[in-house]
């Protein structure tokens, strides 16, 4: 026989005031099975949980109903305490009147009355509940980092530091990502390489860290603690093994013309090469569209050259299969280009960039060799012109969401040019400045007062050529006043969004992602580096617009995450999960059709003679989250939720 | 080819010769023209300046009759074309508006018809190719900037006509002359429009930046789609000139008169007696007439 009991909390005033608890427990201590009911002012408080456990004790209860606020608030608490008076955590529920129904109601009378119900009908399906018991799963101790960015490479030296074992895989021939690219970095102006390229050797040489440069994730299987992940390696046409990194086969190398993607196609590099200096691996890739040999048949320089023996124009794509126990996304951003701003003359004027551009302008290893000129005709840039918001918080023609970054590298190169030429002049034109962040203000305020950059606030119409200058017609709207100006460069501060084919990557491992593309996490303020597929975590601009220190505080965040993963061997979960009863299975799948994690698996039932009876469903403990698609597809009723069995949930209904 | 022709009030007033040239170019190329029956003002700047439901009815009513006949409606000026298309986005995408234009005029209209400008008419209707056929007369060398203004292309969402930025059909269209689009940068840029009967001063201004980009460049005329930028940057010329004391000496010529010439239409019945700027002395230079 079930013996109940029946916990009313007043929550203060928040149930009391509209619910009469009181009563609320007079009634429930007369519901069929209920052998104790009372009310207390804060049922969440010590005293409170003490209530409940003494209860359990001296009434042998076998089962608890706690009456309060929503179980997200509190369903562990009372759990808990239940587990530690010795009965099944689940078999303590809550009935929400707080949420459902003391904040939505004013009516005293009938808000009691809903009460009285809810309470009685948790109390039909705390009766038909049993012990369940968490699932463990074992755990791969090795995780997968997608993206060898600042991020990427933060969250692997973190975890392999913590002495696990990391695979990197970056898509592009070296790690690095858009740091590398960078001259120097707000608020501190430090050189962007140097404090990047020391965090790349320990990548390299970090006993722990497995990295698969040029290399991308082809598909993903499995479940947290247990993922199978094939990766494609590209073929570089390079023996990475023979290549020493000596650098003679793109000094040879006859094709130098081709735009290089490292430079933002500022400056050239050859059809083989390696993409900068300090590039990891230092091993360079053949561009098969660029190379003679690929494209016409002849030349073979690089092979001639070689010392090693390292070229192989047959190389071919390998897959390698890994198999980890965690995954953290960190793929990182692209901005937009100036093509789509038709009235800057994007596209059609040499000498309107993106900042990624000015940024090799200014770096000491780009195409000028640190010197701010003009990429039409080479001449030094008098004056230089800064656009800022294009294409960021722009409804009608880029995205609403502020690109974050921009403010601060607009002041950033406006100050740089200064330094590099003393009689130029920077104007930033800006909708408003968003400088929040250590030393951030300060750093906007040195440009304006001590660097002498000029600031309109104001967009800018148009911008047109004329006499050799880019004439840049805005306001600004401080003054009243139209403004023109004639620039050598004009910089746009385009739009941060994702990498393109984030949503291919997200879908192979079920993160979801927003209309722009970037990943979502699982809860905006609580589980910020968390996924809703378990075990994937996320680090820097894939989620969001991010600056470096950001991504890296959230790059050591996933690691951590990661961490507490790999801290046992056993992974623990929510047996609320679902389960098929085997002897009904017809066999259908019509459950693997519609279940979003792809936790369905068939599986084989024999006879004792070992002959195959039939084929039926069998849900992957690890990979369940109970969301109970299954159940409502299943055609023989044969797949229950744990904790929300047809049999309680009825129950619930029938109380009615 | 037929369509549904819709002149406008400046195409009978101040622009005849535009409708003089174009009346005269879609004969030569077999495109019969039907002026709509009965037709009406299209409201122009003022109505939607002052009354959203009138812009959208005004319009709307010569839409109603063309959708009628069955034929889809050209236009001329780029006043009309804007407003004629603005009215039939507005109908299509909001329905209490529709229901309200169509209560006041005792029609059905559902914002269906097509409304084409004359040079998508004669670039996409007729086409480049075809165009280049009927040359008779070439206008090798002759340098023309191509001046599309403002309301042609805006808003771009409801135009959809051209590169909203850099349109190129009219220049492609004056190629098929032999005359040499230059490439310059005052395309798209406002002329002042109606400012020049409150702020002279604002239109000479701006015309002046027009002329002066243009002349800069080395055009020796300019190709204009519209009655209100024609007379603008004609009729203002002299005092334009007056006014930055340089001299330009600009013709300023619709498109389709560019095009009449080639296609061997003589001077008068292209109207070229109307303009203000006197493009003969030019023509006569470059050996056209």
């Amino acid at each position: 026989m079930a013996r109940i009991g029946v916990f009313v909390c007043h929550c203060g005033e928040n149930i009391a005031a509209t619910v009469d608890v009181k009563k609320v427990a007079e009634e429930a201590s007369k519901m069929p099975g209920v052998v104790h009911a009372e009310d207390y002012r804060f049922m969440c408080s010590d005293p409170g949980q003490r209530l409940i456990k003494k209860a359990i004790a001296e009434k042998k209860l076998t089962g608890v109903v706690v009456a309060t606020c929503s179980p997200r608030m509190h369903e562990t608490t009372f759990r808990r305490a239940v587990a530690e008076a010795g009965l099944n955590p689940y078999r303590c529920e809550i009935a929400n009147l707080r949420e459902q129904c003391s904040w939505v109601h004013a009516d005293r009378t009938k808000a009691t009355a809903k009460a009285i119900e809810l309470t009685r009908l948790i109390v039909e399906k705390v009766k038909r509940n049993h012990d369940l018991f968490p699932i463990r799963v074992p755990v791969t101790r090795r995780a997968l980092v997608v993206g060898g960015g600042i991020a990427g490479i933060q969250a692997a030296l973190d975890i392999a530091n913590a002495g696990h074992e990391v695979i990197l895989v970056e898509k592009s021939p070296s790690i690095g990502g858009r740091m590398a690219q960078l001259s120097e970095t707000f608020p501190t102006l430090d050189c962007s390489q140097c404090i990047l390229t020391p965090r790349m050797v320990e990548v390299k040489s970090h006993p722990k860290i497995k990295l698969y440069a040029y290399s991308e994730i082809e598909e993903v299987s499995g479940f947290v603690g247990n993922f199978k992940v094939k990766i494609r390696q590209k073929a570089r046409y390079v023996d990475a093994k023979k290549c020493t990194g000596c650098g003679l086969c793109q000094q040879k190398c006859p094709t130098k013309k081709v735009p290089s993607e490292f430079h933002e196609l500022l400056g050239t590099r050859t059809a083989i090469s390696i993409p900068f200096a300090q590039a990891v691996p230092n091993i360079p890739v053949i561009d098969r569209n660029s190379c003679l040999f690929f494209q016409k048949g002849r030349c073979k320089l690089c092979e001639k050259v070689c010392p090693a023996g390292a070229i192989l124009y047959d190389q071919q794509d390998q897959i390698v299969e890994e198999q980890v126990g965690a995954v953290i996304l960190a793929t990182g951003f692209d901005v937009m280009g100036v093509e789509d701003f038709g009235e800057y003359g994007g596209g059609r004027y040499k000498d309107v960039i993106t900042a990624l551009q000015f940024e090799r302008l200014l770096s000491s290893s780009g195409p000028t060799g640190g010197k701010v000129l003009r990429p039409s005709d080479g001449k030094e840039a008098e004056s230089v012109v800064f656009l800022s918001c294009i294409g960021s918080r722009d409804r009608s023609k880029g995205v609403e969401y502020c690109s974050k970054i921009c403010c601060m590298y607009v002041a950033k190169h406006a100050m740089l040019y200064k330094h590099k030429n003393h009689h130029g002049q920077a104007y930033v034109f800006y909708m408003d400045v968003r400088a929040a962040g250590k030393g951030y203000e300060e750093f906007i305020r040195r440009a304006v007062e001590e660097e002498g950059v000029v600031y309109l606030r104001g967009r800018v119409s148009r911008i047109y050529e004329q006499d050799g200058k880019l004439i840049v017609k805005g306001a600004d709207s401080l003054s009243g006043t139209q403004v023109e100006i004639a620039a050598d460069i004009v910089v746009l501060a385009t739009a941060v969004k994702p990498k393109p084919g984030i949503a291919e990557l997200a879908q192979k491992f079920h993160v979801s992602y927003d209309a722009h593309g970037f990943l979502n996490e699982l809860h905006p303020k609580l589980r910020p580096v968390e996924t809703a597929s378990a075990g994937v975590y996320l680090a820097g601009a894939c989620q969001a617009p991010k600056d470096i220190p950001d991504s890296v505080a959230q790059a050591s965040a996933a690691a951590s995450k990661v961490l507490a993963l790999f801290s046992s061997a056993e992974l623990e979960r929510e047996p609320t999960i679902s389960v098929v009863n085997e002897k009904d299975c017809v066999g259908c799948f019509a459950c693997e059709a519609v279940c979003p994690f792809g936790a369905i698996e068939r599986k084989e039932v024999r006879d004792k003679q070992g002959n195959l009876v039939k084929i039926v469903s069998h849900v992957n403990p690890g990979i369940c989250q109970g969301c109970g698609a299954c159940v409502v597809a299943c055609r023989s009723q044969c797949i229950d939720v744990e904790g929300f069995r047809g049999e309680e949930v009825f129950a619930e209904i029938m109380a009615l | 080819m037929r369509y549904a022709y819709y002149p406008g009030c400046s195409l009978k007033s101040v622009a005849v010769e535009y409708d003089a040239a174009l009346k005269a170019v879609c004969e030569k190329l077999g495109v019969t023209l039907d002026e709509i029956d009965d037709w009406a003002c299209c409201g122009a700047t003022p109505a939607h300046a002052v009354d959203r439901f009138l812009s959208v009815a005004l319009p709307a009513r010569n839409l109603a009759t063309a959708q009628k006949a069955g034929n889809d409606v050209m236009v001329a000026c780029a006043a009309c074309y804007n407003r004629m298309k603005v009215a039939n986005h507005e109908i299509a995408t909001d329905g209490a508006l529709r229901k309200e234009v169509n209560e006041a005029l005792g029609t059905d209209y559902d914002g269906g018809v097509k409304v084409l400008h004359l040079i998508e008419v004669l670039v996409n209707g007729i086409g480049i190719d075809k165009l280049k056929e009927r040359v008779t007369k070439r206008l090798d060398g002759l340098k023309v900037a191509c001046y599309y203004g403002c309301l042609l292309l805006r808003p771009p969402k409801v135009m959809h006509f051209d590169d909203p930025e850099n349109p190129t059909s009219m220049d492609r269209l004056i190629e098929v002359t032999g005359a040499v689009p230059i490439s310059w940068e005052f395309k798209t840029e406002c002329c002042g429009a109606a400012m020049g009967i409150a702020r002279t001063d604002i239109v000479h201004k701006l015309c002046g930046r027009i002329l002066s980009d243009a002349k800069n460049r080395g055009a020796e005329m300019i190709a204009v789609a519209c009655p209100l930028c024609q007379s603008n940057l004609d009729l203002r010329q002299s005092d334009v000139e007056k006014d930055l004391s340089r001299e330009f000496r600009l013709p300023v010529l619709y498109f389709v008169q560019v095009l009449g010439l080639a296609l061997g239409i003589d001077a008068k019945s292209l109207g070229l007696d109307k303009l203000i700027v006197d493009p003969i002395p030019l023509l006569t230079q470059k050996g056209v007439i």
